[in-house]
């Protein structure tokens, strides 16, 4: 396949950037999308040029390190990972239009590399159970129902990738909030910090500087790991019971 | 130096009670008096973080990604294994013991292992607590499945993410001590050194991968939680920013490294598809709970399904030859892993392949969908047949898979005494990292359950042991030594950058990888290992002469990043065939042709190889030195494993 990239290069946080285009031949239906990368920028290397910086690791699908904004899609076209798109998705002669997650609260790195740190901080505010190690029950003193156990596994396979917030025109991290939110409110073991949790994270999530959500879905039709729209309902009712009855006066 | 395994004495099973209280321990107000640096943090290192942070310890949590949770743990995807019996189907902490030693083919430590089994039953109940989403039955209680190697269910999975939600679990809880102040996090940082002041590890060097920026850090204790080096043969289900860097780096400075040959290469993962590819994916070894492993009953069949005359489907039953259940009828598709691997070579190797590249073999569904239906299959394995479709563009429910084994995880490391201190003083190395628990051959669900032994259960008694002896006085940050590591880094840096020759980091890092493949992957010879040897200094020259790094170091530079982590995987290759050279038997995941049973099963030597082979650094391109630790099996009789 011959393909036309137009890339976004910007060499570090303050420069302006700007697209960069490349031509690219020889490329494979069965390559990966980043392996297309590779190919690219080995050329690049051999003209001295400077390769395209972009976030990548275990190229599965799971550790949610890669984040393309290819032809105005977070990931492209498929609704999987950047690493599990395959060019067998693009058509010999297409032009490609790749940048990096576009969000004020994930700034620009380099390139298509941005600083997703704002995610860890959400989970600092209170996306865990509070139980140091050692001195907790035998497992199965804690019946959960297969169904709600299935819920929240739905929940929790959120990867962070942050596709959701470069999907979102208002560049709200709601669904991934709301993800870990659902998955401990569901769970018999997130109920002791339910009310603070929801009213912590999402006030972290506000401080970062991520948009408010208008129902859009784009964050849930983009999802690599198909998490549901339904879990920032969840959260919007968790944190509605959280404020009127919380004892954080 | 005579390696001491510190292995307590007494009966094995009060081993590691009667340790916990002979050691010595930190009284609380001492507790926020020791830093301590934990690199990496997957499963071992995020569970050690936490857990360390818990007791009071004020520790530095680094890693070279840009969120802890993005780990290579995150992949695993089969399960963990626990010796609960809660299926009343006879487990118990000693059959675990005792699969694991013998699915490690005799080359463990009994010792280690059997505290690995013992607290295997606590990280069930901790990840639960914490709120880790395992598989449940109707009832409300935990599900579990059986795994190769094993003939009892005593896997804990959550689908086919249980890395992923035991990695986020361990995450949220380091999570929970960074917003308590007890762990400053070090993001997009890479350990480039360690610091070694009067013989005790003090501190690291690292590089800011966003800026450059070379910094120290001091502490009283360093803690390597860095993973597997199985990178070095390029094409490996690692991610592919792992790295043996942090670990090399320790071995060089002194500490041991053990058993560097043992790899194990995974059975089930889906086939090279060209020269392109830049990572090979697993899929879990679930799967043979329910899929079938077969290829054709002849040569002429196989031939005619690569030429794409005929379809897997179109082939009759009498045609298949379901080679795992015909020789080994008592464990079939779930043989270990390394007898599974070496079986789908052998049937390769006759001509028996069945992708274009005739390096592939079946494994089929059809029959379980036929038994439990499609639905039932779905639930158990619906995100890794996505997975498969995803990549090979075939929907494995109508046709059956292709895989075939790769390089998927090592169990060679940085050697460590049963307090999992290597022989630095002061450094430890856990999970992948070291040595010290699957012997040569590592079950499947098992390197989960060590990573957490090692971080939730193991560390926070034994590091404490160690901390009690050194002292409370706090580490000199500008002691001589930090500043002159911090300027053999530098120096480094300096001549990658200046080579400026004609091929890529990816040119020598491909290269190197298919001579680690061919002459010291799945099967190796004296002879191909002398010659690879060769090939592997004479490629290291190369690299230091012709490599091409763009850049400069005061940015994010990943061309740079990746030019350090493949010079020292030049260096760790050369070691690896010296091991695989040395030991002169087959055992698990080391297989050398000249050593074998009339069957092709691996041939062990347990006169003259029933040792763990240690070695030390002697100085840049000299021998290393070979140390022997004996194995001492006081528990288990050594025998010929069978799985037949």
């Amino acid at each position: 396949m011959k393909l036309t990239l137009k890339v976004w290069r910007q060499k570090n946080s303050t420069d302006q950037g700007g697209f960069v285009t490349y031509p690219i031949d020889g490329i494979s239906t069965d390559m990966s999308f980043l392996e297309m990368m590779d190919v690219l920028n080995e050329e690049l290397t051999e003209k001295g040029e400077d390769p395209i910086h972009f976030d990548h690791d275990c190229r599965e699908g799971i550790c949610g390190m890669c984040s393309l904004y290819i032809n105005g899609n977070p990931h492209g076209p498929q609704q999987t990972t950047t690493c599990q798109l395959h060019m067998r998705s693009f058509k010999d002669g297409d032009t490609i239009t790749i940048e990096p997650w576009r969000a004020k609260a994930f700034p620009v790195v380099k390139d298509l590399v941005v600083d997703r740190s704002a995610f860890d901080r959400i989970i600092q505010a209170g996306g865990y159970v509070s139980v140091n190690t050692g001195g907790v029950p035998d497992a199965n003193e804690i019946p959960i129902p297969k169904k709600i156990a299935d819920e929240a596994f739905d929940a929790a396979t959120c990867i962070g990738c942050g596709a959701c917030v470069a999907a979102c025109k208002n560049a709200s991290a709601m669904l991934f909030t709301s993800a870990k939110i659902s998955q401990l409110a569901m769970l018999p073991q997130g109920q002791v910090e339910r009310k603070e949790r929801a009213e912590k994270m999402i006030a972290q999530m506000d401080a970062e500087g991520f948009g408010a959500c208008t129902n859009t879905g784009a964050c849930a039709a983009e999802c690599p790991k198909g998490i549901s729209l339904s879990n920032i309902a969840r959260m919007n009712r968790e944190y509605f019971s959280a404020v009127v009855s919380s004892e954080n006066l | 130096m005579i390696l001491d395994s510190k292995i307590p004495a007494g009966p094995l099973a009060e081993k590691w009670t009667k340790h916990k209280f002979n050691m010595k321990l930190v009284n609380p107000a001492n507790k926020r008096k020791y830093e301590v640096i934990v690199v990496g943090t997957g499963l071992a290192g995020a569970s050690a973080a936490a857990s360390l942070a818990e007791l009071g310890y004020n520790v530095k949590a680094f890693c070279f990604q840009d969120s802890p949770r993005r780990a290579h743990s995150i992949a695993a995807q089969g399960g963990i294994n626990a010796a609960k019996n809660y299926q009343n189907d006879g487990d118990s902490i000693f059959r675990l013991f005792y699969d694991t030693i013998k699915g490690g083919d005799y080359r463990a430590r009994e010792g280690n292992v059997y505290r690995l089994a013992e607290v295997s039953v606590n990280i069930i109940d901790q990840c639960v607590a914490q709120g880790v989403p395992f598989a449940r039955e109707y009832g409300g209680l935990l599900a579990n499945r059986s795994f190769g190697g094993a003939q009892v269910s005593r896997t804990f999975y959550a689908r086919g993410q249980t890395g992923q939600q035991l990695l986020l679990g361990a995450y949220s809880a380091l999570s929970r001590q960074v917003a308590n102040g007890k762990v400053k996090l070090y993001p997009r940082t890479e350990m480039m050194d360690v610091v070694i002041i009067d013989g005790h590890a003090r501190g690291i060097v690292t590089r800011n991968l966003i800026t450059g920026a070379i910094e120290t850090h001091a502490a009283h204790a360093v803690l390597l939680c860095t993973g597997g080096y199985g990178n070095v043969f390029f094409l490996s289900t690692n991610a592919m920013g792992s790295n043996v860097t942090a670990a090399w780096r320790a071995h060089k400075r002194g500490a041991y490294f053990a058993n560097p040959c043992y790899t194990q290469i995974h059975p089930t993962c889906i086939p090279v598809s060209g020269d392109h590819q830049s990572k090979l994916t697993l899929m879990s070894e679930s799967l043979r709970n329910d899929g079938r492993v077969w290829v054709p009953a002849t040569v002429e069949i196989a031939e005619k399904l690569r030429k794409g005359q005929i379809k897997a489907n179109d082939i009759p039953e009498n045609e298949r030859d379901y080679y795992l259940e015909r020789k080994y009828p008592s464990f079939g598709n779930l043989v270990p892993r390394d007898v599974a691997s070496r079986n789908a070579k052998y049937v390769c190797d006759e001509g028996r392949g069945v992708n274009e590249t005739g390096e592939a073999v079946f494994l089929d569904f059809r029959d379980a969908i036929k038994r439990d239906g499609e639905d039932v299959i779905r639930a158990k394995y619906g995100n890794l047949f996505d997975m498969y479709q995803q990549i090979t563009g075939e929907n494995p429910y109508q046709v059956p898979m292709k895989i075939y084994p790769a390089v998927h995880y090592t169990m060679g490391g940085l050697w460590v005494d049963y307090n999992l201190m290597t022989t630095i003083p002061g450094l430890y190395a856990l999970g992948e990292a070291n040595f010290s628990d699957h012997g040569a051959n590592r079950l499947g669900a098992s390197a989960l359950m060590q990573g957490l032994a090692d971080g939730y259960f193991v560390i926070p008694y034994t590091v404490g042991d160690y901390l009690a002896q050194i002292g409370t006085k706090p580490v000199d940050a500008n002691h001589p030594e930090f500043e002159k590591t911090a300027k053999e880094v530098k120096d480094r840096i300096q001549k990658l950058l200046s080579i400026n020759g004609t091929k890529s980091v990816d040119y020598f890092h491909k290269k190197l990888g298919k001579i680690m493949w061919n002459e010291c992957g799945m099967a190796r010879t004296a002879e191909g290992l002398q010659k690879a040897k060769a090939e592997i200094r004479e490629l290291r020259a190369e690299f230091w002469k012709d490599v091409k790094v763009l850049g400069e170091n005061e940015e994010l530079n990943q061309t740079l990043e990746k030019a350090h982590r493949v010079a020292d995987f030049l260096e760790l290759g050369e070691l690896m065939i010296d091991d695989a050279y040395n030991r002169n038997e087959s055992c698990g995941g080391h297989f050398r042709e000249e050593y074998q049973t009339p069957e092709g099963e691996a041939l062990r030597d347990d006169e003259n190889f029933a040792y763990v082979a240690a070695w030390k650094y002697m100085g840049d391109g000299a021998e290393e030195e070979l140390h022997k630790e004996p194995l001492e099996f006081e528990n288990v009789k050594l025998t010929q494993r069978s799985y037949k």
